[in-house]
């Protein structure tokens, strides 16, 4: 599905990733955990084609398919989604018409005509209900004046209503309460499916309670340095990052 | 590499022509250029006016000889010659009597060239359309309908010899002849424009409107509108317009009079779309306009205005709120672009008893344009329990362009209650990334940021019109992120 070969970037004359190395395959979970300032969320801001970061060598594939070169928007065309840590604000637009303009634009660019509106009003109504999401929610202005565990949920309504094939989530359990947090996780499990892949982008291991990864791998100074089953996670919960840094070191 | 950058997007919108910039070669009769006392009464003549009309022409060219162009606006443009204009074009074969399909089909292909289908409006059948195009009517429908409730729309030239005594009545009350440098000259030249009068109790059944469009080379258009709403009656009027690209600039100098009587409302909707000239300023035309309303007792007047265009606009719709418990209200987006400069906003004169007035401008500034908003609220001594509430948003695109408030509060009754907020912001990068990221390219998201910014002024445009209005905005900013 995503694969993601020697990817080096930099901001500036700063080098953030230097050589990550990724195959997920469809159906797949993975999480990518670290400390600080590894460069996790660097990571999840270029698949998506933040065109902050310069790339310096390697490549992103989706399904075979070069994406490094595409522009943000034709990336999310073909199926990638970022769930951000952050999302921003856009007063005056609704959630409704925000989803209704980037169904329509996807499907331009695929060469298909706009969703007719009973079918996007018949799409809203279903993923709403699947991740209980109160429809009044859906009218007020995106992200303007939500909770953190809206914000988070809306993510989560997006990624539901785009159906992408690889869903980034950067950092989605930080700021949400336990509660908003199995919310959020039942939310992406229920979307989770065999044709599609999710990378969970995490510090800390809670998150993967809920959302169960297949792979664990850890980041650290732009590399990822380990990898292995969701026992990884517990192990570094116990065990912090220190010591990977000395078995690297060693 | 496919990356899109800014750049990119800036040489796009400097490359990107005017969209609506094309010439249609209509064949007009066009006046010798320069203004003089013959001119004046050439043009009196050629409308068959009474005799009262070219007097009152002659008093308001004689009053603006000895006026001086203003200049306090935060504008800044070469002064027009005004001997170098024509002020008299119309289209030859237009014919008051003639129906739709009798029409130009030149002239029908351009309005289709502009979108504005007037077969489809006819066939939404709720937009009575009244086309001023080189400052003669050349259409007009829904005659009838308005006629069985005694609605009179028409062209002014025409009603000034059906009805002379009620436009002689109310023409120049709320803006007087020598009321400012562009009105004189206005009230001199007027070539053409609308009159329209509903009767007591009625409520206008449609949305009246009118397409206003320079189209002559070197022609200053200049209308003038007259509405009043007898005492209890009702009507929403809409105005939009569109020029083609000219390299010398066209002088607009337009003056809209509306009258609400004793508990009539006015809703006055205008989109404005002219010429704004190219990437280096040069061209676009000059709206001078004057636009101002009277409130009776209880009676109400909206202004709601969409400016995209012009190279300079000077306007401020206003409001003299002359009854007790009488209601104005100006809400407003302005956009300017590249070199267009834009110094607009409102006057709420509050005389009356328990007045109202609210204020909504949104300003978008782009490119290296100067937007301002410049309002004035005047509260009178005997106005108790005047309210007003302002709210000035301006938006930036890029480094080079400017936003600017200027508002006016001056209170003389100590029971007044006024109130102004004021924001500026500016279109973030990850507010474009989000968007980029969710499938939305560039311009789409610039435009949704946009639409939501202005949102709380497109609500109050007529439904036909918003989907106009959102159009043009998109237009008007494609690529001006920064």
């Amino acid at each position: 599905m995503l694969s993601i070969k020697n990817l080096h970037a930099s901001i500036g004359d700063k080098e953030i990733l230097r050589g990550i190395n990724l195959e997920i395959k469809a159906g797949e979970v993975h999480a990518i955990m670290g400390p600080n300032g590894a460069g996790k969320s660097t990571l999840a801001s270029i698949i998506a084609g933040n065109e902050n970061y310069e790339v310096t060598d390697g490549k992103i594939l989706l399904e075979n398919e070069d994406i490094s070169e595409l522009a943000p928007e034709e990336r999310a065309h073909k199926g990638v989604f970022l769930s951000f840590q952050y999302p921003v604000e856009i007063p005056g637009v609704s959630v409704t018409n925000f989803m209704r303009t980037a169904i329509n634009e996807t499907r331009k660019a695929k060469g298909l005509e706009e969703m007719p509106a009973n079918e996007m009003l018949k799409l809203i109504r279903e993923k709403s209900e699947l991740l209980e999401i109160d429809r009044k929610f859906l009218s007020r202005s995106l992200n303007e004046g939500f909770s953190g565990g809206e914000k988070k949920r809306n993510e989560i309504f997006q990624m539901a209503m785009l159906e992408p094939k690889i869903a980034i989530l950067d950092e989605t359990d930080s700021g949400l309460d336990i509660d908003a947090l199995r919310i959020v996780a039942n939310g992406v499990n229920k979307l989770k499916n065999k044709n599609n892949a999710v990378l969970v982008i995490t510090h800390y291991q809670r998150l993967l309670d809920y959302i169960v990864p297949d792979f664990v791998h850890v980041l650290m100074d732009g590399r990822i340095v380990k990898s292995g089953g969701k026992e990884l996670a517990y192990e570094l919960e116990e065990k912090g990052y220190d010591w990977i840094k000395q078995e690297q070191e060693a | 590499m496919s990356k899109y950058t800014e750049d990119d997007l800036k040489i796009e919108l400097e490359t990107k022509e005017y969209e609506y910039g094309f010439y249609t070669d209509l064949d007009s009769e066009t006046f010798p250029i320069g203004l003089n006392e013959d001119i004046v009464r050439a043009i009196s003549k050629k409308k068959e006016e009474p005799q009262w009309m070219t007097d009152w022409r002659i008093e308001s060219f004689r009053a603006w000889q000895e006026m001086v162009e203003p200049e306090w606006a935060n504008v800044r443009y070469e002064k027009p010659d005004f001997q170098a204009i024509s002020y008299y074009s119309a289209p030859k074969k237009a014919d008051p009597n003639k129906t739709l399909d009798d029409v130009d089909p030149e002239l029908l292909e351009m309005y289709k060239k502009l979108g504005i289908s007037v077969d489809e409006q006819k066939m939404m059948n709720n937009v009575a359309m009244d086309i001023v195009v080189d400052s003669v009517s050349v259409a007009t429908t829904f005659k009838k309908t308005l006629a069985e409730k005694g609605i009179i729309f028409m062209s002014i030239s025409e009603a000034i010899r059906e009805y002379p005594d009620l436009v002689r009545k109310h023409l120049g009350t709320v803006v007087p002849q020598k009321d400012n440098f562009y009105a004189a000259l206005n009230s001199a030249v007027f070539s053409d424009g609308s009159f329209c009068y509903i009767p007591k109790g009625v409520r206008c059944p449609m949305e009246l409107s009118t397409y206003f469009r320079i189209n002559q080379a070197g022609t200053g258009q200049f209308e003038r509108t007259l509405l009043v709403a007898d005492e209890g009656s009702y009507v929403s009027y809409l105005e939009g317009c569109t020029a083609p690209s000219r390299d010398e600039n066209q002088l607009h100098a337009a003056v809209v009079e509306l009258i609400a009587l004793d508990g009539a409302e006015i809703k006055y909707s205008t989109v404005q779309n002219w010429y704004p000239g190219n990437k280096e300023g040069k061209g676009g035309v000059f709206n001078f306009v004057t636009k101002r309303g009277l409130c009776e007792n209880n009676a109400k007047i909206s202004w709601t205005q969409v400016e995209t265009g012009s190279a300079i606009t000077w306007k401020y719709p206003s409001v003299v709120l002359k009854g007790d418990n009488s209601i104005g209200e100006f809400y407003s987006i302005a956009v300017t672009n590249n070199y267009q400069q834009a110094d607009t906003g409102t006057k709420m004169i509050h005389l009356g008893k328990n007045t109202k007035s609210t204020i909504i401008s949104k300003g978008i500034s782009a490119g290296k344009s100067q937007n301002s908003y410049r309002g004035l609220v005047q509260i009178s001594a005997r106005a108790d329990n005047a309210r007003n509430f302002s709210q000035c948003d301006s938006l930036l695109m890029g480094n080079n362009c400017g936003a600017h408030t200027f508002p006016y509060i001056e209170s003389k009754n100590p029971t007044a209650k006024i109130e102004h907020e004021a924001t500026t912001s500016k279109i973030g990068e990850d507010q474009v990334f989000y968007c980029n990221q969710r499938g939305i390219p560039t311009e789409k998201a610039i435009a949704l940021i946009v639409n939501g910014f202005s949102k709380d002024v497109l609500n109050k445009l007529p439904m036909e019109f918003a989907v106009e209005a959102q159009k043009l905005l998109e237009i008007s900013l494609e690529g001006s992120v920064g």
